[in-house]
């Protein structure tokens, strides 16, 4: 197995040296320097790091005041409170009033495990996708979110990413560039398109090795931008490969996998397969037990796509 | 900001806010919509603001050192964007499209479109983080630049407001002025009837807030408070501006049921001839 590793290091190693050369860039938090691994950042810009204790709707509120006054703050909290706390301020006071903050939405998914579905952010994509005029990121690996968190301090407006603890393998060369709004495309193949993003890319792609030994050539997109989506990727995916699986570490409802059926059942009608959490609260289990239980694995996601292209022999 | 002004007279000011009161009124009975008691009950205090006490310059909305004014009670649009237009922010013409198909005065500030609209109010609740959000930013640069904030009153039983009240006090922010439009009514009922208040006064000072009580429409009150800011050091100011809803027109004064009755053709006359008088 290759070596593993946590976005959230990446995150803050980039924003310490987006801070060094940029002095608006600043840190805000909800008492959760630690679990942003943001302690570096604080000891480095003591005063640019602001926390707001527990208070996640004044945080996002804080954020947009502070936007206002020419900063570019970087709000940091576990994704499951910043996003359902704080829903009404990320509508109204980022994407309505177009805010420059940065949303960093820590932990999301299944991430926290054992502490439950009160702790699990399954939600967020969804919830977030919703919301007109702003954008939102999910990076696949430490590379991929490190030009994410450069990308969105570059990039005027609201932007929400999610940044993953879940260690997760390198799926990008150093030379990747991430575009916003735009697939890329990480392996090609012409008999079913699987869609991922996130901690979800790398096991998209060890399902293609799966079907490869089957004889089934798998095109793997990462779909980090999930909102604005790349609709032309998902087009020529339905158009070129007849069957399209999506796969997402949240809930199969209105996120990622609705984004791209909005796609394909108005623009190319093709056989698809949701997969992620089946809109259930998870049982009690760790995050790697929990994405076997849901079959968010390898495997999984390859008998979802043999199920596709099995269908299309027989029919 | 460099400009120097010199303040108008009282009776000038009176006057500002009396025809901001009947160009609101005029605009609210053509859109057949608007929150007339909120409008009027804080007319006084964006007059003081506006012709007398912020640093604000409609040539430059986005002057970075300008000060901020963040409305977080946005239903009471109608006031802001006729103050708006008279402080030279927006042209009268505009006013005449108050809540039209497509027109830029949405029935709650957008300041995508508005100039001089600092965020989006609507949703009770929100201005305070911002304004808090604004202050720690003039803090961070260092600059003497202000946030004046204005709630309503029924606006504070948003838990929101008190997580902001709390950081306020917490990061000393004497560059921030929370006004609260104590006019006692919220839409359905008296605020004390609802989910009451008071103490108020006590609530914020235990919060950590200098804590003024004055009559909000009282032009020369207002000036003398506002002068006064930040009222201790190293602590945000909140000044209790209790005010009349529906001030200036007989019929309206304290009447809940004028929360956002709009007036008809008869009543808009009366009222005109009231404000005038």
């Amino acid at each position: 197995m290759s070596e593993r590793f946590d976005c959230r290091e990446a995150f803050q190693r980039t924003l310490v040296e987006l801070a060094a050369s940029d002095e608006r860039i600043v840190a805000v938090v909800n008492d959760s320097v630690g679990s942003s691994k943001l302690g570096g950042f604080g000891k480095a810009y003591p005063d640019r790091l602001i926390n707001l204790g527990i208070a996640e709707q004044n945080m996002v509120g804080v954020g947009a005041g502070l936007a206002n006054g020419g900063r570019i703050p970087f709000v940091s909290a576990a994704a499951p409170f910043l996003t359902g706390r704080a829903l009404e301020q990320i509508k109204a006071d980022l994407a309505y009033s177009n805010a420059n903050v940065k949303l960093c939405g820590q932990s999301p998914g299944v991430a926290y495990g054992e502490l439950g579905p009160t702790h699990h952010s399954i939600e967020d994509l969804a919830w977030l996708r919703a919301i007109a005029d702003l954008t939102v990121v999910v990076p696949a690996d430490p590379i991929e979110t490190e030009q994410v968190i450069r990308w969105a301090a570059a990039t005027p407006g609201p932007v929400f990413i999610r940044v993953s603890r879940m260690p997760v393998p390198i799926v990008h060369d150093d030379g990747y560039r991430f575009a916003a709004g735009a697939a890329a495309t990480l392996r090609e193949g012409g008999d079913v398109t699987l869609i991922a993003c996130g901690t979800m890319v790398s096991r998209a792609l060890d399902a293609a090795n799966v079907l490869s030994r089957r004889g089934i050539e798998a095109r793997v997109l990462n779909m980090a931008t999930v909102q604005p989506l790349d609709r032309a990727a998902v087009v020529a995916a339905a158009v070129e490969t007849r069957a399209v699986v999506t796969v997402e570490e949240a809930t199969v409802r209105g996120g990622l996998g609705a984004a791209v059926a909005e796609v394909v059942t108005q623009e190319r009608p093709v056989p698809m397969r949701i997969l992620g959490i089946p809109g259930v609260f998870a049982p009690t289990g760790s995050a790697e037990w929990l994405l076997e239980h849901f079959r968010l694995t390898a495997d999984g996601i390859a008998a979802a796509a043999l199920e596709l292209t099995t269908e299309r022999v027989r029919s | 900001m460099t400009t120097v002004r010199t303040r108008p007279g009282l009776g000038e000011l009176r006057s500002t806010a009396n025809a901001i009161r009947r160009r609101n009124l005029e605009i609210i009975h053509a859109a057949g919509l608007g929150h007339t008691g909120g409008d009027l009950s804080a007319a006084d205090i964006l007059t003081a603001l506006y012709f007398a006490v912020l640093e604000v310059d409609p040539a430059q909305p986005d002057a970075p050192e300008r000060d901020r004014y963040i409305q977080s009670k946005g239903h009471a649009s109608g006031v802001l964007y006729t103050t708006l237009a008279a402080a030279g922010f927006i042209p009268d013409s505009l006013l005449d499209a108050y809540m039209a198909p497509g027109s830029a005065l949405n029935g709650h500030p957008d300041r995508k479109r508005v100039p001089g609209v600092e965020t989006n109010t609507g949703p009770l609740g929100h201005g305070l983080p911002v304004a808090v959000g604004t202050a720690i930013a003039a803090k961070l640069d260092r600059s003497r630049r202000r946030t004046f904030v204005l709630c309503g009153d029924g606006e504070l039983q948003e838990g929101s407001n008190w997580e902001a009240i709390m950081a306020a006090a917490h990061h000393g922010l004497d560059n921030l002025v929370l006004i609260v439009d104590r006019n006692r009514l919220q839409q359905g009922a008296r605020t004390e009837d609802t989910n009451g208040l008071d103490p108020l006064d006590a609530k914020l000072a235990a919060f950590g807030w200098s804590v003024r009580e004055i009559d909000g429409n009282d032009i020369p009150a207002l000036l003398e408070v506002f002068d006064a800011v930040p009222f201790s050091a190293a602590r945000p100011s909140a000044v209790i501006a209790n005010t009349i809803k529906g001030r200036g027109v007989s019929f309206m004064e304290d009447r809940v049921e004028w929360h956002h009755k709009v007036p008809t053709a008869e009543e808009l006359d009366r009222a005109l001839r009231e404000l005038s008088a």
